[in-house]
Protein backbone atom coordinates (compact mmCIF):
# COMPACT_ATOMS: atom_id res chain seq x y z
CA UNK A 1 0.00 0.00 0.00
CA UNK A 2 1.40 2.91 -1.20
CA UNK A 3 0.45 6.07 1.79
CA UNK A 4 1.67 8.79 -0.27
CA UNK A 5 -1.17 8.57 -3.01
CA UNK A 6 -4.73 9.80 -2.65
CA UNK A 7 -5.71 7.06 -5.52
CA UNK A 8 -4.29 4.64 -6.88
CA UNK A 9 -6.26 3.70 -10.09
CA UNK A 10 -5.26 0.71 -12.69
CA UNK A 11 -7.12 -0.31 -15.79
CA UNK A 12 -10.30 1.35 -15.30
CA UNK A 13 -12.58 0.42 -18.04
CA UNK A 14 -16.64 1.39 -18.44
CA UNK A 15 -18.68 0.80 -21.39
CA UNK A 16 -22.48 2.22 -22.15
CA UNK A 17 -23.69 -0.21 -24.49
CA UNK A 18 -21.15 0.25 -27.56
CA UNK A 19 -19.44 3.03 -26.07
CA UNK A 20 -16.44 2.73 -24.60
CA UNK A 21 -16.47 5.22 -22.18
CA UNK A 22 -13.58 4.93 -19.98
CA UNK A 23 -10.77 2.68 -22.10
CA UNK A 24 -8.15 1.73 -19.04
CA UNK A 25 -7.28 4.35 -17.25
CA UNK A 26 -4.20 4.34 -14.72
CA UNK A 27 -4.41 7.41 -12.30
CA UNK A 28 -1.91 7.84 -9.11
CA UNK A 29 -3.34 11.05 -7.53
CA UNK A 30 -0.27 11.87 -4.29
CA UNK A 31 -2.62 13.43 -1.18
CA UNK A 32 -2.89 17.15 -1.33
CA UNK A 33 -2.76 17.59 -4.91
CA UNK A 34 -4.68 19.45 -6.76
CA UNK A 35 -5.20 17.52 -9.91
CA UNK A 36 -7.17 18.14 -13.49
CA UNK A 37 -8.67 15.71 -15.91
CA UNK A 38 -8.60 17.78 -18.81
CA UNK A 39 -10.27 16.83 -22.41
CA UNK A 40 -12.91 17.31 -24.18
CA UNK A 41 -16.96 16.68 -23.93
CA UNK A 42 -17.25 13.04 -24.22
CA UNK A 43 -14.05 12.20 -23.44
CA UNK A 44 -15.00 10.11 -20.43
CA UNK A 45 -13.91 12.58 -17.44
CA UNK A 46 -17.54 12.65 -16.11
CA UNK A 47 -17.74 8.73 -15.77
CA UNK A 48 -13.64 8.41 -14.47
CA UNK A 49 -14.82 10.40 -12.07
CA UNK A 50 -18.05 8.76 -10.64
CA UNK A 51 -16.37 5.30 -10.87
CA UNK A 52 -14.15 6.50 -8.09
CA UNK A 53 -16.73 7.94 -5.90
CA UNK A 54 -18.44 4.33 -5.81
CA UNK A 55 -21.61 6.11 -8.24
CA UNK A 56 -20.94 4.11 -11.51
CA UNK A 57 -19.29 0.38 -11.25
CA UNK A 58 -16.13 -0.45 -13.32
CA UNK A 59 -16.26 -2.90 -15.81
CA UNK A 60 -12.99 -3.78 -14.85
CA UNK A 61 -9.97 -2.71 -13.29
CA UNK A 62 -9.19 -1.69 -9.45
CA UNK A 63 -8.76 1.41 -7.69
CA UNK A 64 -7.65 2.30 -4.08
CA UNK A 65 -9.06 5.63 -2.81
CA UNK A 66 -7.66 6.91 0.26
CA UNK A 67 -6.28 3.23 0.76
CA UNK A 68 -9.34 1.98 0.82
CA UNK A 69 -10.54 -0.75 -2.10
CA UNK A 70 -13.12 0.57 -4.88
CA UNK A 71 -14.86 -2.66 -5.07
CA UNK A 72 -14.14 -4.60 -1.74
CA UNK A 73 -14.76 -1.33 0.46
CA UNK A 74 -17.24 1.06 -1.35
CA UNK A 75 -18.62 2.28 2.19
CA UNK A 76 -15.44 3.29 3.54
CA UNK A 77 -14.65 5.33 0.44
CA UNK A 78 -18.20 7.01 0.39
CA UNK A 79 -16.96 7.76 3.91
CA UNK A 80 -13.58 9.24 3.18
CA UNK A 81 -14.70 11.41 -0.14
CA UNK A 82 -16.89 14.25 -1.34
CA UNK A 83 -18.04 14.51 -4.66
CA UNK A 84 -19.74 17.48 -6.13
CA UNK A 85 -20.74 16.21 -9.70
CA UNK A 86 -21.28 18.82 -12.83
CA UNK A 87 -25.09 19.70 -12.02
CA UNK A 88 -26.08 21.45 -8.43
CA UNK A 89 -27.21 18.31 -6.46
CA UNK A 90 -28.96 20.11 -3.80
CA UNK A 91 -33.21 20.36 -3.28
CA UNK A 92 -34.01 23.70 -5.42
CA UNK A 93 -36.85 23.98 -3.52
CA UNK A 94 -35.31 24.11 -0.03
CA UNK A 95 -33.48 26.94 1.27
CA UNK A 96 -29.72 26.96 0.94
CA UNK A 97 -29.45 26.88 4.80
CA UNK A 98 -32.04 23.92 4.63
CA UNK A 99 -30.11 21.99 2.58
CA UNK A 100 -26.85 21.98 4.39
CA UNK A 101 -28.67 21.11 7.63
CA UNK A 102 -30.33 17.81 6.07
CA UNK A 103 -27.27 16.99 4.66
CA UNK A 104 -25.39 17.58 8.12
CA UNK A 105 -28.15 15.23 9.52
CA UNK A 106 -27.85 12.84 7.21
CA UNK A 107 -24.01 13.13 8.17
CA UNK A 108 -24.90 11.92 11.83
CA UNK A 109 -24.59 15.39 13.04
CA UNK A 110 -27.88 15.98 16.00
CA UNK A 111 -30.18 18.74 15.13
CA UNK A 112 -28.33 21.43 17.07
CA UNK A 113 -24.73 20.15 15.49
CA UNK A 114 -26.35 20.52 11.91
CA UNK A 115 -27.85 23.88 12.37
CA UNK A 116 -24.49 25.44 13.50
CA UNK A 117 -22.32 23.33 10.92
CA UNK A 118 -24.57 24.58 8.40
CA UNK A 119 -23.84 28.42 9.64
CA UNK A 120 -20.41 27.75 9.81
CA UNK A 121 -20.42 27.18 6.13
CA UNK A 122 -23.24 29.37 4.79
CA UNK A 123 -20.87 32.07 6.40
CA UNK A 124 -17.03 30.86 4.90
CA UNK A 125 -18.72 30.89 1.47
CA UNK A 126 -20.29 34.20 1.41
CA UNK A 127 -24.22 32.98 1.59
CA UNK A 128 -25.23 33.98 4.41
CA UNK A 129 -27.29 36.56 3.75
CA UNK A 130 -29.12 34.03 0.77
CA UNK A 131 -29.45 31.37 3.69
CA UNK A 132 -32.90 31.77 3.84
CA UNK A 133 -33.39 32.19 0.18
CA UNK A 134 -34.84 28.90 -1.66
CA UNK A 135 -31.92 27.39 -3.65
CA UNK A 136 -34.03 27.66 -7.26
CA UNK A 137 -33.61 32.07 -6.54
CA UNK A 138 -29.37 31.63 -6.47
CA UNK A 139 -27.41 32.52 -9.47
CA UNK A 140 -25.05 30.18 -10.80
CA UNK A 141 -22.34 31.18 -8.83
CA UNK A 142 -24.57 30.75 -5.49
CA UNK A 143 -25.10 27.69 -6.28
CA UNK A 144 -21.87 26.10 -7.14
CA UNK A 145 -20.76 27.80 -3.91
CA UNK A 146 -23.38 26.20 -2.12
CA UNK A 147 -22.97 23.03 -3.64
CA UNK A 148 -19.19 22.68 -3.19
CA UNK A 149 -19.94 23.96 0.80
CA UNK A 150 -22.30 20.74 0.53
CA UNK A 151 -19.52 18.75 0.21
CA UNK A 152 -17.49 20.04 3.11
CA UNK A 153 -20.02 19.19 5.72
CA UNK A 154 -17.48 16.52 7.06
CA UNK A 155 -13.70 17.37 6.07
CA UNK A 156 -13.25 14.66 3.12
CA UNK A 157 -10.08 13.08 2.43
CA UNK A 158 -10.47 13.80 -1.21
CA UNK A 159 -12.66 16.34 -3.58
CA UNK A 160 -13.60 15.30 -6.31
CA UNK A 161 -14.96 18.70 -8.45
CA UNK A 162 -16.93 17.55 -11.59
CA UNK A 163 -16.45 20.65 -14.33
CA UNK A 164 -16.51 23.23 -11.28
CA UNK A 165 -16.85 26.39 -13.38
CA UNK A 166 -18.31 25.38 -16.50
CA UNK A 167 -21.55 27.65 -17.14
CA UNK A 168 -19.89 30.43 -14.37
CA UNK A 169 -19.18 33.65 -15.59
CA UNK A 170 -15.62 35.13 -15.04
CA UNK A 171 -16.05 36.76 -11.61
CA UNK A 172 -17.75 33.64 -10.17
CA UNK A 173 -15.09 31.31 -12.23
CA UNK A 174 -12.32 33.21 -10.09
CA UNK A 175 -14.21 32.80 -6.62
CA UNK A 176 -14.50 28.97 -7.05
CA UNK A 177 -10.79 29.00 -8.29
CA UNK A 178 -10.18 30.91 -4.75
CA UNK A 179 -12.17 28.57 -3.05
CA UNK A 180 -10.22 25.20 -4.59
CA UNK A 181 -7.06 26.97 -3.73
CA UNK A 182 -8.15 27.36 -0.13
CA UNK A 183 -9.33 23.61 0.40
CA UNK A 184 -5.86 22.67 -1.18
CA UNK A 185 -4.06 25.25 1.27
CA UNK A 186 -5.99 23.20 3.83
CA UNK A 187 -4.57 19.98 2.84
CA UNK A 188 -7.66 18.32 0.88
CA UNK A 189 -7.08 16.20 -1.93
CA UNK A 190 -8.81 17.62 -4.74
CA UNK A 191 -9.55 15.57 -8.22
CA UNK A 192 -11.07 18.09 -11.00
CA UNK A 193 -12.23 17.57 -14.70
CA UNK A 194 -12.39 20.38 -16.67
CA UNK A 195 -12.30 22.00 -20.35
CA UNK A 196 -10.24 24.55 -19.94
CA UNK A 197 -6.75 24.06 -20.40
CA UNK A 198 -6.05 27.92 -18.30
CA UNK A 199 -8.31 26.60 -15.60
CA UNK A 200 -5.66 23.03 -15.36
CA UNK A 201 -2.86 25.56 -15.68
CA UNK A 202 -3.88 28.06 -12.99
CA UNK A 203 -4.85 25.30 -10.48
CA UNK A 204 -3.43 22.14 -10.84
CA UNK A 205 -0.51 20.18 -9.50
CA UNK A 206 -0.59 18.08 -11.98
CA UNK A 207 -2.48 16.93 -14.98
CA UNK A 208 -3.97 14.14 -17.22
CA UNK A 209 -5.31 14.91 -20.53
CA UNK A 210 -7.81 12.45 -21.81
CA UNK A 211 -9.45 11.72 -24.98
CA UNK A 212 -11.74 8.84 -25.67
CA UNK A 213 -11.65 7.29 -22.65
CA UNK A 214 -8.09 7.39 -22.18
CA UNK A 215 -5.20 8.67 -21.24
CA UNK A 216 -2.88 10.49 -23.88
CA UNK A 217 -0.56 12.62 -21.90
CA UNK A 218 -0.25 13.30 -18.01
CA UNK A 219 2.61 15.79 -16.53
CA UNK A 220 2.77 18.84 -14.91
CA UNK A 221 1.75 22.05 -16.84
CA UNK A 222 5.44 22.73 -17.56
CA UNK A 223 6.02 19.42 -18.85
CA UNK A 224 3.18 19.10 -21.25
CA UNK A 225 4.02 22.73 -22.38
CA UNK A 226 7.29 21.41 -23.48
CA UNK A 227 5.43 18.75 -25.96
CA UNK A 228 2.59 21.10 -27.07
CA UNK A 229 4.23 24.70 -27.22
CA UNK A 230 3.35 27.45 -24.37
CA UNK A 231 1.29 29.48 -26.87
CA UNK A 232 0.09 29.80 -30.00
CA UNK A 233 0.88 32.45 -32.92
CA UNK A 234 -2.57 33.55 -34.77
CA UNK A 235 -1.76 35.02 -38.14
CA UNK A 236 -4.40 36.00 -41.11
CA UNK A 237 -3.14 36.71 -44.42
CA UNK A 238 -4.68 39.84 -46.11
CA UNK A 239 -4.95 37.74 -49.67
CA UNK A 240 -6.77 34.66 -48.49
CA UNK A 241 -4.87 33.08 -51.29
CA UNK A 242 -1.90 33.13 -49.74
CA UNK A 243 -3.10 30.65 -46.89
CA UNK A 244 -1.63 27.45 -48.29
CA UNK A 245 2.03 29.58 -49.17
CA UNK A 246 2.09 30.84 -45.38
CA UNK A 247 1.08 27.57 -43.75
CA UNK A 248 4.04 26.16 -45.94
CA UNK A 249 6.43 28.77 -44.10
CA UNK A 250 4.69 28.24 -40.62
CA UNK A 251 5.87 25.25 -40.57
CA UNK A 252 4.68 21.14 -40.06
CA UNK A 253 2.86 22.02 -36.74
CA UNK A 254 1.14 24.61 -38.28
CA UNK A 255 -3.03 24.44 -38.19
CA UNK A 256 -5.46 26.40 -40.94
CA UNK A 257 -8.60 27.28 -38.84
CA UNK A 258 -11.78 25.33 -40.04
CA UNK A 259 -13.48 28.19 -41.07
CA UNK A 260 -12.46 31.49 -42.05
CA UNK A 261 -8.41 32.50 -42.85
CA UNK A 262 -6.97 32.58 -39.77
CA UNK A 263 -3.65 30.35 -39.29
CA UNK A 264 -2.21 28.86 -36.00
CA UNK A 265 1.20 27.41 -35.37
CA UNK A 266 2.47 26.71 -31.39
CA UNK A 267 5.55 28.34 -30.46
CA UNK A 268 7.52 28.37 -27.31
CA UNK A 269 8.37 32.27 -26.65
CA UNK A 270 7.40 35.37 -28.03
CA UNK A 271 11.33 35.27 -29.86
CA UNK A 272 10.04 32.25 -31.83
CA UNK A 273 6.17 33.78 -32.75
CA UNK A 274 8.68 37.12 -34.07
CA UNK A 275 10.69 34.48 -36.19
CA UNK A 276 7.80 33.40 -37.86
CA UNK A 277 6.18 36.76 -38.40
CA UNK A 278 9.49 38.03 -40.26
CA UNK A 279 9.30 35.33 -42.56
CA UNK A 280 6.05 35.95 -43.38
CA UNK A 281 7.01 39.38 -43.92
CA UNK A 282 10.42 38.48 -45.90
CA UNK A 283 7.93 36.21 -48.79
CA UNK A 284 5.85 39.01 -48.72
CA UNK A 285 2.28 38.02 -46.76
CA UNK A 286 0.74 40.97 -45.83
CA UNK A 287 -1.19 40.50 -42.98
CA UNK A 288 -4.31 41.52 -41.74
CA UNK A 289 -4.20 40.25 -37.82
CA UNK A 290 -1.45 38.75 -35.92
CA UNK A 291 -1.79 37.66 -31.94
CA UNK A 292 -0.05 35.50 -29.74
CA UNK A 293 -2.23 33.72 -27.14
CA UNK A 294 -2.45 30.28 -24.81
CA UNK A 295 -3.39 27.53 -26.55
CA UNK A 296 -6.81 25.97 -26.95
CA UNK A 297 -7.58 22.94 -25.61
CA UNK A 298 -7.81 22.13 -29.35
CA UNK A 299 -4.37 23.21 -30.13
CA UNK A 300 -3.03 21.21 -27.43
CA UNK A 301 -5.00 18.04 -28.55
CA UNK A 302 -3.55 18.91 -31.69
CA UNK A 303 -0.42 18.73 -31.01
CA UNK A 304 -0.54 15.76 -28.53
CA UNK A 305 -2.41 13.69 -31.26
CA UNK A 306 -1.98 14.96 -34.69
CA UNK A 307 -5.83 15.01 -34.39
CA UNK A 308 -8.82 17.49 -33.78
CA UNK A 309 -10.40 16.94 -30.51
CA UNK A 310 -13.16 15.33 -30.39
CA UNK B 1 -10.97 32.94 2.47
CA UNK B 2 -10.61 30.42 5.41
CA UNK B 3 -12.91 27.47 5.43
CA UNK B 4 -14.15 25.71 8.50
CA UNK B 5 -12.77 22.51 7.90
CA UNK B 6 -13.06 20.42 11.32
CA UNK B 7 -10.44 18.04 12.48
CA UNK B 8 -12.19 16.28 15.13
CA UNK B 9 -13.82 12.98 14.97
CA UNK B 10 -17.07 12.87 12.80
CA UNK B 11 -20.47 12.18 14.00
CA UNK B 12 -21.06 8.66 14.29
CA UNK B 13 -23.06 7.50 11.30
CA UNK B 14 -26.99 8.03 11.57
CA UNK B 15 -29.54 5.11 12.42
CA UNK B 16 -31.96 4.73 9.76
CA UNK B 17 -34.59 5.91 12.08
CA UNK B 18 -33.11 9.15 12.49
CA UNK B 19 -32.26 9.22 8.63
CA UNK B 20 -35.68 7.93 7.50
CA UNK B 21 -36.84 11.13 10.42
CA UNK B 22 -34.17 13.53 8.32
CA UNK B 23 -35.92 12.99 4.68
CA UNK B 24 -39.26 13.34 6.25
CA UNK B 25 -38.03 16.53 7.49
CA UNK B 26 -37.01 17.57 3.55
CA UNK B 27 -40.96 16.27 2.87
CA UNK B 28 -42.57 18.81 5.33
CA UNK B 29 -40.59 21.55 4.24
CA UNK B 30 -41.56 21.38 0.82
CA UNK B 31 -44.99 21.53 1.68
CA UNK B 32 -44.37 24.87 3.17
CA UNK B 33 -42.08 25.94 0.54
CA UNK B 34 -44.63 24.51 -2.09
CA UNK B 35 -48.16 25.02 -0.82
CA UNK B 36 -49.29 24.31 -4.34
CA UNK B 37 -48.58 20.66 -4.29
CA UNK B 38 -51.40 20.07 -2.09
CA UNK B 39 -53.18 21.62 -4.53
CA UNK B 40 -52.26 18.88 -7.23
CA UNK B 41 -52.95 16.19 -4.76
CA UNK B 42 -56.71 17.08 -3.66
CA UNK B 43 -57.92 18.98 -6.89
CA UNK B 44 -59.15 16.12 -9.02
CA UNK B 45 -60.47 14.28 -5.73
CA UNK B 46 -62.34 17.08 -4.91
CA UNK B 47 -64.05 17.94 -7.95
CA UNK B 48 -64.31 13.84 -8.86
CA UNK B 49 -66.50 14.06 -5.18
CA UNK B 50 -68.51 17.43 -5.98
CA UNK B 51 -69.39 16.19 -9.77
CA UNK B 52 -70.15 12.47 -8.56
CA UNK B 53 -72.06 13.07 -5.07
CA UNK B 54 -74.04 16.10 -7.06
CA UNK B 55 -74.39 14.95 -10.38
CA UNK B 56 -74.84 11.18 -10.38
CA UNK B 57 -75.17 10.67 -7.12
CA UNK B 58 -79.11 11.08 -7.32
CA UNK B 59 -79.29 8.46 -10.22
CA UNK B 60 -77.13 6.04 -8.93
CA UNK B 61 -77.82 5.61 -5.66
CA UNK B 62 -81.31 7.75 -5.30
CA UNK B 63 -79.83 10.75 -3.45
CA UNK B 64 -76.85 12.71 -2.99
CA UNK B 65 -76.43 11.52 0.97
CA UNK B 66 -76.54 8.36 -0.08
CA UNK B 67 -74.40 8.15 -2.75
CA UNK B 68 -71.99 10.04 -0.51
CA UNK B 69 -71.57 7.13 2.19
CA UNK B 70 -71.18 4.81 -0.96
CA UNK B 71 -68.44 7.22 -3.17
CA UNK B 72 -66.33 8.68 -0.14
CA UNK B 73 -64.11 5.35 0.89
CA UNK B 74 -63.25 4.75 -3.21
CA UNK B 75 -62.41 7.99 -3.48
CA UNK B 76 -60.06 8.21 -0.52
CA UNK B 77 -58.50 4.92 -2.16
CA UNK B 78 -58.35 6.90 -5.41
CA UNK B 79 -56.83 9.64 -4.26
CA UNK B 80 -54.40 7.98 -2.38
CA UNK B 81 -53.57 5.67 -5.79
CA UNK B 82 -53.12 8.98 -7.65
CA UNK B 83 -50.65 10.29 -5.14
CA UNK B 84 -48.31 7.22 -5.26
CA UNK B 85 -47.75 8.85 -8.58
CA UNK B 86 -46.64 12.21 -7.53
CA UNK B 87 -43.55 10.11 -5.51
CA UNK B 88 -42.24 8.85 -8.53
CA UNK B 89 -42.12 12.37 -10.28
CA UNK B 90 -40.43 13.66 -7.28
CA UNK B 91 -37.93 10.80 -7.80
CA UNK B 92 -37.28 11.55 -11.26
CA UNK B 93 -36.69 15.11 -10.24
CA UNK B 94 -34.32 14.27 -7.74
CA UNK B 95 -32.05 11.80 -10.31
CA UNK B 96 -32.10 13.92 -13.12
CA UNK B 97 -30.80 16.81 -10.62
CA UNK B 98 -28.36 14.87 -8.99
CA UNK B 99 -29.77 15.11 -5.78
CA UNK B 100 -29.51 10.91 -5.32
CA UNK B 101 -25.97 11.06 -6.34
CA UNK B 102 -25.31 12.79 -3.25
CA UNK B 103 -27.55 11.07 -0.98
CA UNK B 104 -26.07 7.70 -2.93
CA UNK B 105 -22.27 8.92 -1.95
CA UNK B 106 -23.15 9.42 1.63
CA UNK B 107 -22.36 6.50 3.93
CA UNK B 108 -26.10 6.14 4.79
CA UNK B 109 -28.09 2.84 4.65
CA UNK B 110 -28.50 2.96 0.88
CA UNK B 111 -32.36 2.33 0.81
CA UNK B 112 -32.64 5.42 3.14
CA UNK B 113 -33.46 7.64 0.62
CA UNK B 114 -36.25 5.23 -0.06
CA UNK B 115 -37.51 4.65 3.21
CA UNK B 116 -37.47 8.75 3.02
CA UNK B 117 -39.67 9.23 0.34
CA UNK B 118 -42.16 6.77 1.63
CA UNK B 119 -42.20 8.76 5.09
CA UNK B 120 -43.08 11.76 3.23
CA UNK B 121 -45.44 10.31 0.95
CA UNK B 122 -47.22 8.61 4.37
CA UNK B 123 -47.22 12.56 5.11
CA UNK B 124 -49.05 13.23 1.80
CA UNK B 125 -51.62 10.59 1.77
CA UNK B 126 -52.52 11.58 5.42
CA UNK B 127 -53.10 15.00 4.84
CA UNK B 128 -54.35 14.96 1.38
CA UNK B 129 -56.97 11.57 2.49
CA UNK B 130 -57.76 14.19 5.73
CA UNK B 131 -59.03 16.88 3.48
CA UNK B 132 -60.82 14.78 1.23
CA UNK B 133 -62.71 13.49 4.46
CA UNK B 134 -63.44 16.64 6.14
CA UNK B 135 -65.39 18.14 2.72
CA UNK B 136 -66.72 14.52 3.56
CA UNK B 137 -68.03 15.07 6.67
CA UNK B 138 -68.88 18.40 5.77
CA UNK B 139 -71.25 17.39 2.76
CA UNK B 140 -72.77 14.72 5.40
CA UNK B 141 -71.18 11.34 5.06
CA UNK B 142 -70.87 9.89 8.52
CA UNK B 143 -68.96 6.62 9.11
CA UNK B 144 -71.10 4.43 11.14
CA UNK B 145 -67.84 3.08 12.87
CA UNK B 146 -66.86 7.09 13.80
CA UNK B 147 -63.85 7.53 15.12
CA UNK B 148 -62.50 4.14 14.96
CA UNK B 149 -63.54 3.60 11.70
CA UNK B 150 -62.04 6.50 10.37
CA UNK B 151 -58.74 5.94 12.18
CA UNK B 152 -58.62 2.09 11.18
CA UNK B 153 -59.46 3.20 7.25
CA UNK B 154 -56.78 5.17 7.77
CA UNK B 155 -54.42 2.67 8.94
CA UNK B 156 -55.07 1.06 5.88
CA UNK B 157 -54.84 3.81 3.12
CA UNK B 158 -51.37 4.15 4.43
CA UNK B 159 -50.34 0.66 4.01
CA UNK B 160 -52.39 1.03 0.24
CA UNK B 161 -49.87 3.99 -0.59
CA UNK B 162 -47.06 2.13 0.89
CA UNK B 163 -47.40 -0.79 -1.55
CA UNK B 164 -48.52 1.25 -4.73
CA UNK B 165 -45.84 3.65 -4.11
CA UNK B 166 -43.23 0.97 -5.08
CA UNK B 167 -44.80 0.98 -8.85
CA UNK B 168 -43.59 4.53 -9.41
CA UNK B 169 -40.26 4.24 -7.47
CA UNK B 170 -39.32 1.78 -9.69
CA UNK B 171 -41.24 3.95 -12.53
CA UNK B 172 -38.76 6.75 -11.68
CA UNK B 173 -35.91 4.59 -11.53
CA UNK B 174 -36.36 3.61 -15.13
CA UNK B 175 -38.09 6.59 -16.59
CA UNK B 176 -36.17 9.47 -17.29
CA UNK B 177 -38.22 12.67 -16.95
CA UNK B 178 -40.86 13.18 -14.03
CA UNK B 179 -43.48 14.38 -16.68
CA UNK B 180 -43.18 10.52 -18.64
CA UNK B 181 -43.94 9.36 -15.04
CA UNK B 182 -46.91 11.12 -15.15
CA UNK B 183 -48.32 10.56 -18.50
CA UNK B 184 -47.48 6.75 -17.75
CA UNK B 185 -49.16 6.03 -14.34
CA UNK B 186 -51.78 8.15 -15.31
CA UNK B 187 -52.49 6.15 -18.07
CA UNK B 188 -52.70 3.07 -15.93
CA UNK B 189 -54.55 4.32 -13.19
CA UNK B 190 -57.48 5.59 -15.08
CA UNK B 191 -58.53 2.36 -16.12
CA UNK B 192 -57.60 0.60 -13.02
CA UNK B 193 -59.95 3.04 -10.32
CA UNK B 194 -62.81 3.73 -12.80
CA UNK B 195 -62.80 -0.37 -13.97
CA UNK B 196 -63.26 -0.97 -9.89
CA UNK B 197 -66.40 -0.35 -7.24
CA UNK B 198 -65.10 3.19 -6.89
CA UNK B 199 -68.11 5.08 -8.59
CA UNK B 200 -70.60 2.64 -8.83
CA UNK B 201 -71.99 -0.85 -7.61
CA UNK B 202 -70.51 -3.16 -10.92
CA UNK B 203 -74.15 -5.17 -10.70
CA UNK B 204 -74.97 -3.27 -13.94
CA UNK B 205 -71.45 -3.75 -15.60
CA UNK B 206 -70.81 -6.31 -18.77
CA UNK B 207 -70.18 -10.16 -17.31
CA UNK B 208 -66.41 -10.27 -18.27
CA UNK B 209 -66.09 -6.54 -17.30
CA UNK B 210 -67.58 -7.51 -14.01
CA UNK B 211 -65.15 -10.61 -13.92
CA UNK B 212 -62.03 -7.88 -13.62
CA UNK B 213 -64.27 -6.05 -11.37
CA UNK B 214 -64.00 -8.07 -8.65
CA UNK B 215 -60.37 -9.33 -9.41
CA UNK B 216 -59.09 -5.73 -9.45
CA UNK B 217 -57.15 -4.82 -6.17
CA UNK B 218 -58.09 -1.25 -6.71
CA UNK B 219 -61.94 -3.04 -6.02
CA UNK B 220 -60.92 -5.02 -2.67
CA UNK B 221 -59.35 -2.15 -1.35
CA UNK B 222 -62.51 -0.28 -1.58
CA UNK B 223 -64.32 -2.85 -0.18
CA UNK B 224 -62.09 -2.91 2.98
CA UNK B 225 -62.56 0.44 3.38
CA UNK B 226 -65.92 0.96 2.94
CA UNK B 227 -66.61 -2.47 5.42
CA UNK B 228 -63.70 -0.28 7.90
CA UNK B 229 -65.49 2.81 7.88
CA UNK B 230 -69.22 0.73 8.31
CA UNK B 231 -67.51 -1.36 11.43
CA UNK B 232 -68.59 -4.96 9.18
CA UNK B 233 -64.73 -5.43 8.39
CA UNK B 234 -63.78 -8.83 8.42
CA UNK B 235 -60.58 -10.40 8.75
CA UNK B 236 -60.54 -11.68 4.84
CA UNK B 237 -61.44 -8.12 3.33
CA UNK B 238 -58.58 -6.65 5.66
CA UNK B 239 -56.45 -10.09 3.81
CA UNK B 240 -57.90 -9.19 0.03
CA UNK B 241 -57.62 -5.80 1.21
CA UNK B 242 -53.63 -6.11 1.68
CA UNK B 243 -52.71 -9.07 -0.77
CA UNK B 244 -51.77 -6.29 -3.64
CA UNK B 245 -49.70 -3.74 -1.48
CA UNK B 246 -47.94 -6.60 0.00
CA UNK B 247 -46.93 -8.42 -3.14
CA UNK B 248 -46.04 -4.94 -4.60
CA UNK B 249 -43.40 -4.65 -1.84
CA UNK B 250 -42.43 -8.16 -2.11
CA UNK B 251 -41.31 -7.97 -5.42
CA UNK B 252 -40.74 -4.43 -6.17
CA UNK B 253 -38.42 -3.38 -3.18
CA UNK B 254 -36.00 -6.11 -4.09
CA UNK B 255 -36.32 -4.81 -8.02
CA UNK B 256 -35.88 -0.71 -6.67
CA UNK B 257 -32.55 -2.10 -4.64
CA UNK B 258 -31.35 -3.59 -7.75
CA UNK B 259 -32.19 -0.68 -10.05
CA UNK B 260 -30.21 1.84 -7.40
CA UNK B 261 -27.32 -0.18 -6.87
CA UNK B 262 -27.05 -0.80 -11.44
CA UNK B 263 -26.35 2.87 -12.17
Amino acid sequence: MQDDLAIRARGLRRSFGDLRAVDGIDLDVPRGMIFAILGPNGAGKTTLLRMLATLTRPDAGTAQVMGHDLAEHPERVRAAIAMTGQFASLDEDLTGRENLVMLARLWGFGWRAAKARAGELLAAFDLAEAAKKQVKDYSGGMRRRLDIAASLIVTPGVLFLDEPTTGLDPSARAGVWRLIRGLSAEGVTILLTTQYLEEADQLAGRIAVIDHGRKIAEGTSRELKAQTGSGVLHVTPLDPGNRAIALGILGETAQADPEGARLSVPVTDDAEAAAHLARLSEAGIRLVEFSLGAPSLDEVFFALTGKEAA
Amino acid sequence: MSIPLPRGPRPAAPSPASTALTFAWRAVLKFRHVPEQLFDLVMTPIMFTLLFTFIFGGALAGSSTAYLQWFIPGILVQTTVFNTVYSGMGLSTDLSKGLFDRFRSLPIWSLAPFAGLMVGDMLRHSIAGAIILGIGLALGYRPEAGLTGILASFALLLAIGFGWGWIFIVLGLVVRTPMTVMTLGFAVLFPVTFASNIMVDPVTMPGWLQAFVAVNPVSLMTTAMRALMAGTATLGEIGLALLGPAILTALLAPLTLALYRRR
